[in-house]
């Protein structure tokens, strides 16, 4: 492992075995165990929704993400199958309140699941034939389908109000029940906990590692006796299946589903979020939901533009990291193995400065000109930070523009020397 | 002698333009064949239809006695047909010993199972182990078959068609773009891996071709010419003329 010709190609070929420590049980029951003190450790009780809600976003991401980062297909409709089997599990709730089915709600997300697979199976009977540019027009176009099906299937859809249900009617299993948001976090963190290790281990099987020979050469793979299609369709149904179980959680925590559930809007934000967290690893996804429903959940308390932000990680991900957070993690795995991890901090402190010199810049100048479109004429002041600005004199705006301008130009010069430093703090030799 | 691959009156045409006009050409089972011919002879082609990713004109290809004319790459493959590519054809961000156990799963029953796990069959571990000891890659196994050099992926690409067990092997140019001593290395590989099937190969190295092959086909604008033992090629008027009076390209 140490000849010089071995070393080079480590950072790769860590990539290549990447994941190969989840195949213990012990990583398993650890996560079991976080998982399940989270709430009793974090005492804020804003915390339990957020959780909530972030549970779901990492079983609808890890379910995205067999698609693209592990069966390179790109969808922009992936939402479809979320709301889909949310709208038949929230169905499916209806009627188990109303007595006419026996469905306690540790089990709705199961139907939801069931739901999503429906329907995988039926688009992905044609949408799957090939990847690339028409496999993610087809997905665009099965959502818009989606968007005027909602119109006129009012009964399915329920209109604009959507479809509510009520979780407390529903039978109990085992005497469990679920009124309090506390309670609903433990029910979706043991559907989370499952439907993660059952992707995983849907990586690990023949048609999930095909998936992978598919995604990178599909010619290849149809002349080692494998239909690309095929390969493809099997990981798009398992990939509903896991989107409708997301879905059908949902249900269960908000109690409510809209057709915007499966607008547009959701598919993009499930492909931002898989795409920050890192394509091209199993737990990138994880780490995007994560990341991503933080955000949006602070974010949007401050700010109405906090879409805009998300956007400008999104480029920023797409731009200079591509390879997503994790990614960056796992690049700093080798330097941490070779105990240099100390030589970064100086030179990450300085970028991380500069960063923030530069995001306050921009993000007074962006909340400016929001301030300025959006409120009466007669109003200009708002609070910005530590201060009252006024948005129709000229100084704000100097200031801020200044404030940008000296972050990027900070930026463009600890960038290099922070990358300078990681390369040198990654270069393969003597440990210390 | 029963024949592992026949062609029948094979058409190929690209809307107007005929590439291919009309071969018979039967290659018996267990020997080793080599089709040569001028750039633009249609030798590529001929691989393309015998392997299914294109669809013959006219005409019919039978595998081992069986119809196998219109039929899909995946289902000739599973016939016992495997081929490599001249440009090489690889899956570049799996490791390399994913790379060839991609090519065994389906001959050893898996299809498309998502019920049991890859990493547990100790059959398609130890036959993909086989292979890349064979191949000499044992070495590079957790590397992504992206980075392996030219002539390593070349040995990747002849690995991946062997590797599933099939018992016709068509190799597209397995040399090409390789120094003498990594040809000579490729030539030794390629006797050892096809020992006891059918091999049918394009190359325009000669001396690998007169090394290798038990007879020759000929090709030249899309017709077989000769079809005969490599010394009787050799000597044939006709073939000095239309190709190895011509200075074959080394």
């Amino acid at each position: 492992m140490s000849t010089p010709a071995g070393a080079t190609t480590r950072p790769l070929a860590v990539a290549g075995a990447r994941g190969r420590w989840l195949r213990g049980s012990g990583v398993w029951l650890l996560a079991a165990l976080v998982v399940a003190l989270l709430p009793v450790v974090i005492r804020t009780p804003v915390a339990v929704p957020v959780m909530n809600q972030m549970g779901i976003a990492i079983v609808f991401a890890l379910s995205y993400n067999m698609l693209l980062g592990q069966g390179g297909m790109l969808s922009f409709g992936h939402a479809v199958y979320f709301g889909l089997g949310g709208f038949i599990a929230a169905h499916a709730l209806n009627h188990a309140g109303q007595g006419t089915l026996w469905l306690p709600l540790p089990l709705v997300p199961l139907v939801g699941g069931l739901g999503g697979l429906l329907f995988a199976a039926l688009f992905g009977s044609f949408s799957t034939g090939r990847s690339g540019t028409v496999f993610a027009m087809i997905s665009l176009g099965i959502a818009e389908l989606m968007a005027a099906s909602s119109l006129i299937f009012n009964e399915f859809f329920g209109g604009e109000e959507g479809i509510t249900a009520n979780r407390t009617k529903a039978p109990l299993l085992l005497g469990l029940e679920f009124t309090t948001d506390r309670q609903v976090y433990y029910l979706i963190a043991f559907w989370a906990l499952v439907t993660t290790a059952l992707m995983y281990a849907f990586s690990r099987t023949p048609v999930g590692r095909m998936a992978n020979a598919v995604r990178d050469n599909p010619e290849r793979a149809e002349f080692v006796g494998y239909s690309a299609r095929w390969v493809r369709y099997v990981t798009f149904c398992a990939s509903g299946f896991f989107a409708g179980i997301a879905g059908g959680l949902f249900a269960a925590n908000y109690e409510i589903l809209t057709a915007e559930n499966m607008g547009l809007n959701a598919s993009g934000s499930v492909l931002l979020m898989t795409y920050i967290g890192g394509i091209g690893y199993f737990l990138g996804p994880v780490l995007g939901a994560i990341v991503f429903t933080f955000l949006q959940s602070m974010l949007s308390d401050y700010t109405d533009v906090w879409l805009l932000y998300l956007g400008i990680v999104f480029l920023a991900t797409v731009l200079f990291v591509p390879m997503g957070l994790t990614g960056i993690v796992v690049m700093h795995g080798a330097v941490w193995r070779a105990r240099r991890l100390g030589r970064l901090v100086l030179p990450y402190l300085a970028t991380a400065a500069a960063l923030a010199v530069a995001a306050l810049g921009v993000v007074g100048l962006v909340e400016m000109i929001h301030v300025l479109v959006s409120a009466p004429v007669s109003r200009g002041t708002r609070r910005l930070f530590w201060v009252l600005v006024n948005v129709r004199t000229v100084t704000p705006w100097v200031a801020f523009a200044a404030i940008a301008v000296a972050g990027v130009l900070a930026l463009r010069w600890t960038m290099p020397r922070a990358g300078a430093a990681f390369a040198e703090a990654s270069r393969p030799g003597d440990a210390r | 002698m029963s024949a592992a691959i026949e062609l029948e009156g094979v058409h190929k045409h690209f809307g107007v333009t005929p590439i291919i006009r009309g071969v018979d050409l039967a290659i018996e089972a267990g020997t080793r064949q080599a089709l040569i011919g001028p750039n633009g002879a249609g030798k590529s082609t001929l691989f393309n239809l015998i392997t299914g990713k294109y669809p013959v004109s006219r005409g019919r290809i039978r595998l081992k006695g069986e119809d196998v004319t219109g039929r899909r790459p995946n289902e000739i493959n599973r016939r016992g047909l495997s081929r490599s590519f001249q440009v090489t054809n690889i899956f570049p961000r799996l490791s390399v010993f994913e790379n060839v156990r991609c090519a065994v799963l389906w001959s050893m029953g898996y299809g498309y199972a998502f019920w049991r796990f890859v990493d547990r069959s100790r059959e398609a571990r130890e036959r993909t182990e086989t292979v890349l000891e064979q191949l000499n890659l044992t070495a590079r196994r957790d590397v992504p078959a992206g980075v392996l050099s030219y002539a390593e992926q070349r040995a990747l690409e002849i690995g991946i068609t062997i590797a599933g067990g099939a018992d016709v092997i068509l190799l597209d140019e397995p040399t090409s773009g390789m120094s003498r001593s990594e040809t000579e290395q490729v030539v030794q590989l390629i006797r050892q891996v096809t020992a006891g099937r059918t091999l049918l190969m394009v190359e325009h190295d000669m001396s690998v071709v007169f090394d290798l092959a038990d007879r020759i086909a000929v090709l030249v604008y899309g017709q077989v010419i000769a079809h005969d033992t490599p010394e009787r090629i050799r000597a044939s008027a006709a073939v000095q003329e239309a190709y190895l009076g011509v200075p074959a390209h080394a």
